[in-house]
């Protein structure tokens, strides 16, 4: 790559064995979280074997599935959110803005509907309404921020009030129901399906053969629409934040926002973007929500917040901004799912699982902290 | 060195409601030339500065660039001239690399978003070369991990590298060890035989001695002298500063 090649002198290779031991440290201390997770993995695909006699298996298609489905809400919260954190800010007002979203996108879609409208159409219209009520959320919280220059903390714990009254005052208080069933199909339907027993078995695309009730049982879907959906997002967040002008653009308002506005970076515009990019993503999973599940809930996000906040510190986005990866808060976003699965399947109390996150998340800053306290100005000659 | 002045500022005073920070001050740079402004605090140092670079306007004066009368409104106008301040704190971006800090805000970007990593990198490396900054190994490193000597080096090639014939450094040594001190000091003499006009604010006299063609005094924002180092000394600077023959009374408003 273009990193390696225009660099003259580089990196004169150390010899000696305590340089190589420090190396290495560095090195684990980077990748703790791929480690990390790979061990959980392992721990749990073994104790699970153990503790059941060999008849469930922690590692399973249907398993793996079924931990894909369940952080797409909490990854695509966290993909805006690393953006924000980077840039030194936070939104906490994600959370129900996912729940505004899937209310707002649930009643589009029901009166559409029910107006004699084509479904798919109004699918659609429901699609981009949700969306767009999140965006105009994120808006607001940007202009606010960035130019009466309020804390991110505060605007975005008020707009979190406020986006919770406004889902609830929309949806009536209730869940919205009555929506149709082609909703559902987007929610639940998938790319594969595997049929691993009876006469049906095999791999099928995009539509799953007539099943009787009980060959039911043996199908597993695979990469459902939700996770197709985010996944592209990860993609095109990825690329955003590691090869383009915005990228950029962001790093350098979380290192030194005084610097950025001296280099001509338009800081407020930028900010401005962030949260919006944060607000659509969460309606993103709002809309997604109220397909999975065929029903708007004001409800949806807001246990999701403080996971989705989780996922981005194990990924190793420093809060005081100008660090961190989209690929750090995957990791993060998984280990929290994988612990929470493999608890469950060790009988283990559920109440468990928050004592464990919350112990992984300190841990986690711990680690970051004390590689900077190593090794953090080391280099400075 | 050419004669001709690069930059010329006339007659510029500027107020900050009953402060006069600049009463009718001259001030001139020629190209290849290190010109050293010196003065005690509050002499207007600063104020001059930020008035050439268009971070505000002088309430009165002229400014000539190449001879030709211009006004600078914003930074940006200063910039399109050939104008760049290094200021005192660098303004780097300590998470980011030597390339992503000296490209920041003028990003290279390929069809259709994709930033061209590899001409900046390009651009940066040759930029420290004709610079002949060698204390930096790799245009990759981050600024975090580098020396002060190091990033003020950055900071001038970041100011140098848009093409730039007027660069002002302020206080570029303040914070450095001797070696260091060494190598900024050597840069500002490049800079000037590769015909850029260089400003240069300082309070040790003597670096000053050490790189600048002339200095300029200023006192209580009036311009009390400009000296040709070689035909000066140390005491005659520092009877400058602190004695140097007032034209106007200070505090009294001007008409």
């Amino acid at each position: 790559m273009a990193q390696t090649e225009a660099t003259p002198g580089t990196m004169t290779v150390s010899t000696s064995a305590a340089e190589r031991q420090k190396q290495l440290i560095y090195t684990l201390s980077r990748v703790w979280a791929w480690a990390f997770l790979l061990g959980l993995i392992i721990f749990f695909t073994f104790a699970v074997l153990g503790t059941t006699d060999g008849r469930v298996k922690f590692y399973s298609i249907r398993n793996t599935q079924s931990i894909l489905v369940a952080i797409t809400p909490v990854l695509l919260m966290g993909l805006g959110q690393t953006f924000v954190i980077i840039t030194a800010g936070i939104d906490l007002s994600v959370g129900w803005v996912m729940g505004l979203s899937s209310v707002v996108s649930a009643i589009i879609v029901r009166d559409l509907a029910a107006d004699g409208m084509d479904v798919t159409l109004a699918i659609l219209i429901s699609i981009v309404a949700g969306i767009v009520a999140a965006a105009i959320v994120g808006l607001i919280n940007g202009l606010i921020i960035a130019r009466l220059k309020v804390p991110s903390f505060i605007v975005t714990l008020g707009m979190s009030f406020i986006a919770r009254g406004a889902a609830f005052l929309i949806g009536g208080g209730m869940t919205i129901g009555g929506l149709p069933p082609e909703l559902r199909n987007l929610g639940n339907e998938s790319l594969l399906y595997l049929v691993r027993a009876g006469e049906h078995s095999g791999l099928y695309f995009f539509k799953a053969p007539e099943l009787s009730r009980a060959d039911l049982r043996s199908l597993d879907r695979i990469f459902t629409w939700p996770v197709i959906i985010t996944a592209v997002i990860v993609v095109v967040a990825i690329f955003v934040l590691r090869k383009t002008q915005f990228g950029r653009h962001t790093y350098a308002i979380g290192g030194n926002r005084e610097a950025a506005l001296r280099a001509g970076v338009p800081v407020d515009r930028h900010t401005v973007m962030i949260y919006i990019m944060s607000a659509t993503t969460a309606g993103v999973a709002g809309v997604l929500h109220t397909a999975r599940f065929s029903g708007g809930s004001a409800v949806a996000g807001d246990p999701l917040l403080l996971g989705s906040i989780a996922a981005v510190i194990i990924g190793g986005v420093s809060l005081f901004g100008g660090s961190g990866t989209v690929t750090g808060t995957i990791i993060g976003a998984l280990i929290i799912a994988v612990l929470q699965t493999g608890l469950v399947m060790l009988n283990v109390d559920p109440f468990w699982q928050f004592v464990v996150v919350g112990i992984v998340v300190i841990l986690a800053v711990l680690i970051d902290q004390s590689r900077d306290l190593i090794f953090g100005r080391a280099e400075a000659a | 060195m050419s004669e001709q002045p690069i930059l010329e500022i006339k007659k510029a005073s500027k107020s900050f409601g009953a402060v006069q920070a600049l009463i009718e001050v001259d001030f001139e740079v020629r190209p290849g030339e290190v010109m050293a402004l010196v003065g005690d605090n509050g002499a207007g140092k600063s104020t001059l500065i930020k008035g050439i670079a268009g971070i505000y306007a002088f309430d009165k004066g002229e400014i000539y660039f190449e001879g030709k009368r211009v006004h600078i409104h914003g930074p940006r106008d200063a910039a399109a001239l050939g104008i760049e301040v290094v200021y005192q704190d660098l303004a780097l971006a300590d998470n980011l690399d030597v390339v992503a800090n000296m490209f920041l805000g003028r990003e290279l970007v390929q069809a259709p978003w994709r930033l061209d990593e590899a001409a900046m990198e390009r651009a940066t490396v040759e930029t420290l070369d004709s610079l002949a900054v060698t204390t930096i190994q790799s245009a990759r490193q981050i600024v975090a991990g580098l020396s002060g000597g190091q990033r003020q080096a950055i900071a001038v090639a970041k100011a140098v590298m848009w093409n730039s014939k007027v660069v002002i450094l302020d206080e570029p040594t303040a914070a450095l060890g001797v070696a260091q001190t060494r190598q900024v000091l050597d840069l500002v003499t490049r800079l000037a035989d590769t015909g850029l006009a260089v400003v240069i604010i300082s309070h040790n006299l003597h670096d000053i001695f050490e790189v600048a063609h002339r200095i300029t005094v200023l006192r209580l924002g009036q311009n009390v002298g400009t000296y040709v180092t070689a035909e000066s000394d140390q005491q005659e600077i520092v009877h400058a500063i602190t004695a140097g023959e007032l034209q106007f009374v200070p505090g009294m408003a001007q008409e």
